[in-house]
């Protein structure tokens, strides 16, 4: 029952491809994960839309959208609806090219990350040796679609917009980088199937082996995910689109579907990087327990995804938008710091991984004390001859 | 037949550029049918707060982003450099391991530079 459930999207798949003749079987097969992947992720978007507008009503004790459908739960499609039929409107000093390429590219470049994410045990698009290299290359891309768009507006909020969106997600691509760079070391191989095989078993049958249940993989977590934030340009580093300041920054001179398209690019991105997040150190579709592998493991990846865009909700809801001196001094003098000093710390623990017995609690030790005392000093540093936030209104 | 991983990466590439473009001709066949376009040289204007636009958009780029782009552009080429490293690293010898310590010393040197001499502070 469970294999095949396991099996069943591709037993789909080949009952499919089974009607067309050989030679064109395997453009069919790569067509269907295409689609597959474009259905799956475009309603889950439609409903993360709807999940976000939901979560931060009630974050803020109002009851979010609820008029269209039981729970509002049609107002995806009636807002797809109203974005077809708006007016798109290009200004008439507009580069008129490069306008109508940004909205494509993003989405474009926003929809190749998937292919090298495994979703389940024999779901993945296609398994590629460098997947995680391949990954970064298609997601660094959709900066040039953002600078194209704030560019060919002629606007210029546009442009500051497009500026600090390019200075932002440049420095936390470091970051990124440097907190995947010890999973790839301990598990010897920049395929990401390969990385949620490595992860796999579990001590007395309860406690996974997932990397972020180790120190280096807890502290690499906790950096991705700020990074993966950052790169996201979601509340609290959303700058680039700050509404108060910049009307709506690059997406200012955008209209109709193709200021969708944004928003499809932006969720669409979101939900890649988090995928990655999971793939890396949430054991990918691995199931939390022993006994619940009876439920398929694609269940589980999006199980474990739309918990970490929960999360990345809450944070939006909870934090304040940073400033950009505070924004730069975070990616370089306290991330990329921590990012290198846990790459030793993962080096210290692949070599302790023979050490047995008391010394094993003497290699947690050591291995959450490098990381937590460079976080405390470097983080009392960069602090210090800052008074704390005083609200004046507030109590 | 099996072909070439690559080949489903460019066949991914076509669809996810038609994807957006089928998506906007849909629309583009609505205005064409019920909603035809009422250009004027207000609506079509740069928006700026309901004012005229006054000067040029395209400005000189601010010499401190040039900055971050450079210190990015080395930092990044080294962590790319990290990654074959890392892969090979489970089966690498003392000696590897120190000369590897020492690219990433150079690093963590650059790092201390920028910072000491400032370019890390927005100004």
């Amino acid at each position: 029952m469970t294999a095949t459930l396991e099996r069943l999207p591709l037993l789909v798949r080949d009952w499919i491809t089974g009607f067309f003749p050989e030679p064109v079987r395997w453009l069919v097969s790569g067509l269907l994960a295409i689609v597959a992947i474009l259905a799956v992720f475009g309603l889950y978007f439609a409903y993360l839309t709807l999940a976000e507008r939901k979560f931060l009503g009630r974050f803020q004790n109002r009851p979010g959208p609820n008029r269209t459908g039981p729970f509002g739960l049609l107002q995806p499609f009636a807002d797809a609806v109203k974005a077809l039929t708006k007016e798109d409107i290009v200004p008439q000093a507009a580069d008129k090219l490069l306008h109508f390429l940004a909205p494509c590219l993003v989405v474009a470049f926003g929809l190749i990350s998937f292919a090298v994410i495994p979703f389940g045990r024999y779901l993945i698009p296609v398994d590629l040796d460098a997947a995680v290299l391949y990954f970064f290359a298609a997601g660094v891309s959709s900066e040039l679609a953002l600078f194209m768009a704030g560019w060919a507006s002629h606007n210029k909020y546009s442009m500051i917009s497009a500026m600090r969106a390019l200075a932002q997600l440049i420095s936390y691509e470091l970051p990124l980088l440097l907190a995947v760079v010890p999973v790839i070391m301990l598990s010897g191989t920049l395929s990401t199937s390969k990385i949620v095989v490595a992860q796999g078993g579990w001590t007395f049958g309860i406690i996974p082996h997932w990397n972020v249940l180790t120190p280096w993989g807890f502290a690499g977590f906790f950096i991705f995910m700020i990074a993966a934030v950052a790169e996201t340009n979601r509340s609290p580093f959303d700058l680039p689109e700050a509404e108060s300041e910049l009307i709506a920054g690059h997406l200012t001179e955008y209209s109709g579907f193709k200021y969708a398209l944004f928003f499809m690019a932006e969720y669409f991105g979101m939900s890649a990087l988090c995928g990655l997040g999971v793939t890396l150190f949430l054991g990918g579709w691995q199931a939390p327990i022993d006994i619940l592998q009876v439920v398929p493991s694609y269940v589980w990846f999006m199980v474990k995804l739309s918990c970490v865009i929960f999360c990345l909700m809450w944070v939006r809801a909870t934090l304040l938008r940073l400033r950009i001196d505070q924004l730069t001094r975070l990616a370089w003098k306290f991330l990329v710091p921590l990012g290198l000093i846990n790459l030793g710390n993962a080096a210290f623990w692949h070599l302790s991984a023979d050490w047995s017995g008391p010394l094993q609690i003497v290699r947690w030790a050591i291995s959450a004390a490098v990381i937590v005392i460079p976080f405390v000093l470097i983080g009392r540093t960069l602090s210090s001859g800052l008074a704390p936030r005083t609200y004046r209104y507030a109590t | 037949m099996t072909p070439h991983p690559y080949a489903f990466l460019a066949l991914f590439l076509a669809v996810a550029v038609a994807f957006p473009l089928v998506m906007l001709s849909v629309s583009r066949v609505w205005f064409w049918l019920f909603q035809p376009p009422k250009p004027s040289t207000i609506k079509n204007g740069i928006y700026e707060c309901g004012l005229a636009p006054t000067g040029d958009s395209r400005i000189q780029f601010k010499a401190h982003y040039y900055l971050y782009a450079i210190v990015f552009l080395i930092f990044d080429v080294e962590v790319l450099f990290l990654l074959p490293f890392a892969v090979a690293f489970t089966g690498l010898s003392a000696g590897a391991l120190f000369a590897m310590l020492v690219f990433i010393l150079l690093l963590v040197e650059g790092l201390v530079w920028a910072w000491h001499r400032g370019h890390l502070n927005w100004k």
